[in-house]
């Protein structure tokens, strides 16, 4: 779709012919995951974790429609149905929950990587910011659904989270309580929150299915970025899809796989919180209410606003949390500089390794039970949180003198050293050699 | 725009540091004394079980089934399994026969209907039937026990931290607060010694559990394999039954994931090699000069080294 030289799709068998003249969906696929879609030619490993996540929402889906089959609903019925009935009497249904289970765990660790690929990259950047938004809205749309998940076996985390969860509505002044009673159909989680979790539990993955045939809509117009951060010149700069790309994911895929076969097969529960093999009981409150892992990072920023100032302290640890993510829907606007690629951009890069230190500090801060240094610990990481997106990421890409770009992608992946030009609008001389070559 | 955004992201940082500066102080101003249960509270001691590890089963038949044996003689008094059947249980070796007595013999029966009047009555278990609870529910267990819930045990191996080491170590935990010291020769203070109806016992997450020590002496129950019933043996068996208990499939599960892993690391390794034989050419058919250029002719490390090729 995007490059002149893209092949168009010649069926060679006549059944083919007769299908594509009719409903032209091999052409489609084609074009979107064959042979002719281009693709820069020198993506690294880091641009398989888009396909990763397709493969797991897949597994998700399957997995999910299979354990629905088996899982009753109701607040009597959903631990025993998930603990007894689905774990000990379902053929294989260990099998299915534990794959369902680490596959969520799964889901968001390869999206991270792949968020985190995009924030290196600049792969937010002009003419990609819908593919940016769009791959949020997915983001939104698999916390929503991991959070629903996570009550569906009515354990005491289950019960505790959806508490705790719903409870950020209530912060809010005026419509926060009627809101939060509206969204739980009740005061405190109980049957109508569960069978309405589930019915949206079961809904939302085909929604994110929606939005990821978009994500790569959008992504198709302008085609895949790249390491260099170059635009795409000529066809010697682009590999088709398949076979090249195809044969990358495949063996990368077989290989997370098998990192997911041995958490799922020899440590299931290792990502899990042992509380949640507990039959929730809304009369004991758990010592320590956590969230899944991929949620620490928010929750610790949560946890970070301890003192009233002008608003309640809940109140802006509520809002802070949206705008964690939320603001990530500005990032185009704030990074200006015109370089997409971190390996350009010396002082960026620094920073950008600052935000990967931070945010796993907010994860492990959000994880573990709240001491005075670790509050201390949290509070100082989710202000720098704020404060790379809103402050220094606009000032880094003002002041930032970026080193020479390649001058095209091919360069890049030869010897491109002796031909170098500056990036766009940049006339200062080279400082240092360029790190992609070979 | 941005300079709207940066206020908001200074308003967030500016907050937070102060509420660190004020949360510091306050901690300084005040600290803190430790808590007893941070002191005195103990991880779970080391417990080697047949289904640890990643090749671990349920094989060990005889440790299960004496734990068995000392759940149903001892733990069952109050502790129900509510999430295991009595057909369960083939999976520590016992046959049909031996199954359907094991239910008909069990002290609790399951509420059933009087076929010919229809009021509520009881019947004898059968081998589909879960096990019944010791209590018809939970306020019949708490008046019966000092108000405190004893927990359903299916799971519980799952449902601690430490899994059948903790119930291992809880078993064999229990000590005297008034002589007790920690691995620092701390005494326990006063004001965290148990209250009226507990018991001190420094593997239990706040120190003071509900439950007497339910395994008190050795030969409390007697093995009919011949192995000596120390409280210490009673305790290992009964952990390594409640691991059965938690999760009856670990064997199938660890049985399936070996030729998972083989399979996979299979494909992928052909997957690579595919993969490195579509790229093969590619990759050299970058170098706009074409084919007969020595560079691209260069594929060893040394000979691209000569020709000046990076990579």
């Amino acid at each position: 779709m995007s490059f002149s030289w893209a092949k168009p799709y010649e069926p060679k068998h006549p059944l083919m012919r007769w299908l594509d003249e009719r409903l032209p969906l091999p052409r489609l696929a084609y074009g979107a995951i064959g042979g002719g879609y281009p693709v820069p030619r020198n993506l690294n490993y880091f641009w398989n974790f888009g396909v990763l996540a397709g493969i797991f929402l897949t597994i998700q889906i399957v997995t999910g429609i299979v354990l629905a089959m088996h899982y009753y609903a109701t607040t009597d019925g959903a631990f025993n149905s998930v603990n007894q009935l689905i774990m000990r009497d379902v053929n294989a249904g260990w099998l299915l929950r534990y794959a369902h289970m680490n596959g969520a765990s799964f889901f968001f660790i390869v999206t991270y990587i792949h968020i985190f690929r995009g924030l290196f990259y600049g792969s937010y950047k002009a003419p990609r910011e819908l593919v940016w938004m769009l791959g949020l809205v997915i983001y939104l749309l698999m916390m929503a659904t991991a959070f629903m998940g996570y009550v569906l076996p009515w354990g005491q985390m289950s019960y505790w989270g959806a508490q705790v969860i719903t409870g950020f509505f209530s912060a809010f002044p005026l419509i926060g309580e009627p809101l939060r009673v509206w969204i739980l159909g009740g005061y405190a989680p109980d049957e109508a929150a569960l069978t309405r979790f589930f019915s949206l539990h079961y809904l939302l993955p085909f929604v994110i299915a929606g939005v990821v045939i978009l994500h790569i809509w959008a992504l198709h117009i302008p085609g895949s970025s790249n390491p260099t951060g170059v635009d795409v010149k000529e066809e010697r700069d682009t590999l088709p899809f398949h076979p090249f790309y195809t044969a990358k994911d495949g063996w990368f895929a077989a290989a997370v796989l098998l990192v997911y076969a041995v958490v799922t097969f020899f440590a299931p529960n290792y990502l899990g919180h042992p509380d949640n093999y507990i039959p929730a009981n809304p009369l004991a409150t758990p010592a320590h209410i956590v969230p899944e892992w991929y949620f620490w990072p928010f929750y610790a920023i949560l946890r970070s606003f301890t003192i009233d100032f002008i608003l309640p302290a809940k109140l802006w640890g509520v809002l802070a949390m949206f705008g964690s993510i939320l603001l990530l829907f500005f990032l185009p606007w704030l990074d200006k500089s015109p370089v997409r690629s971190g390996s350009y951009r010396p002082v960026f890069k620094r920073f950008f390794w600052l935000l990967v230190a931070d945010v796993l500090i907010l994860g492990y801060v959000g994880g573990a039970p709240l001491n005075w240094w670790r509050t201390a610990l949290g509070q100082i990481a989710a202000a720098y949180y704020f404060l790379h997106f809103l402050v220094v990421l606009p000032l880094v890409s003002a002041f930032e003198t970026p080193d020479p770009l390649p001058s095209s992608i091919s360069e890049s992946v030869l010897h491109g050293e002796e031909t170098e030009a500056a990036p766009a609008g940049q006339t200062k001389p080279r400082r240092g050699a360029t790190a992609t070559a070979g | 725009m941005r300079f709207i955004l940066g206020f908001i992201g200074s308003v967030f940082a500016a907050i937070l540091l102060f509420s660190m500066i004020s949360n510091l102080a306050t901690y300084y101003g005040n600290k803190p004394a430790p808590l007893a249960s941070d002191v005195f509270h103990k991880e779970p001691k080391e417990l080697h079980l047949a289904s640890d590890g990643p090749f671990g089963n349920f094989k060990n038949q005889a440790q299960l089934q004496r734990g068995f044996q000392v759940y149903s003689e001892v733990c069952s008094a109050c502790h129900s399994l509510k999430l295991v059947s009595f057909r369960d249980l083939k999976g520590i070796g016992y046959n049909d026969a031996e199954i359907k007595k094991i239910a008909s013999d069990w002290k609790t029966q399951v509420p059933s209907i009087n076929p010919d009047t229809g009021e509520a009555s009881t019947r004898k278990a059968l081998p589909s039937d879960n096990f019944p609870p010791p209590f018809a529910n939970e306020v019949a267990a708490r008046a019966a026990n000092n108000n405190a819930l004893p927990p359903d045990l299916s799971l519980i191996t799952k449902a601690r931290e430490g899994g059948a080491a903790y119930v291992y170590s809880l078993l064999t935990g229990w000590a005297d607060p008034d002589t007790y010291r920690n691995e620092h020769g701390e005494r326990l203070p006063a004001d965290a010694k148990p209250p009226q109806g507990l018991h001190f016992n420094p593997y239990f997450a706040n120190l003071n559990i509900a439950m007497p020590p339910p395994l008190t002496t050795d030969g409390q129950v007697s093995y009919a394999d011949g192995t000596k019933p120390t409280v210490d043996q009673m305790a290992k068996d009964v952990a390594a039954f409640l691991a059965w208990t938690a999760e009856p499939n670990l064997g199938n599960r660890h049985a399936a994931g070996v030729p998972v892993i083989v399979f996979l690391l299979i494909a992928a390794v052909l997957a690579y090699l595919a993969y490195q034989q579509i790229w093969h050419d590619a990759k050299r058919s970058v170098r706009v000069t074409g084919a007969l250029d020595p560079k691209n002719q260069a594929k060893s490390r040394r000979a691209k080294a000569k020709q000046g090729v990076a990579g």
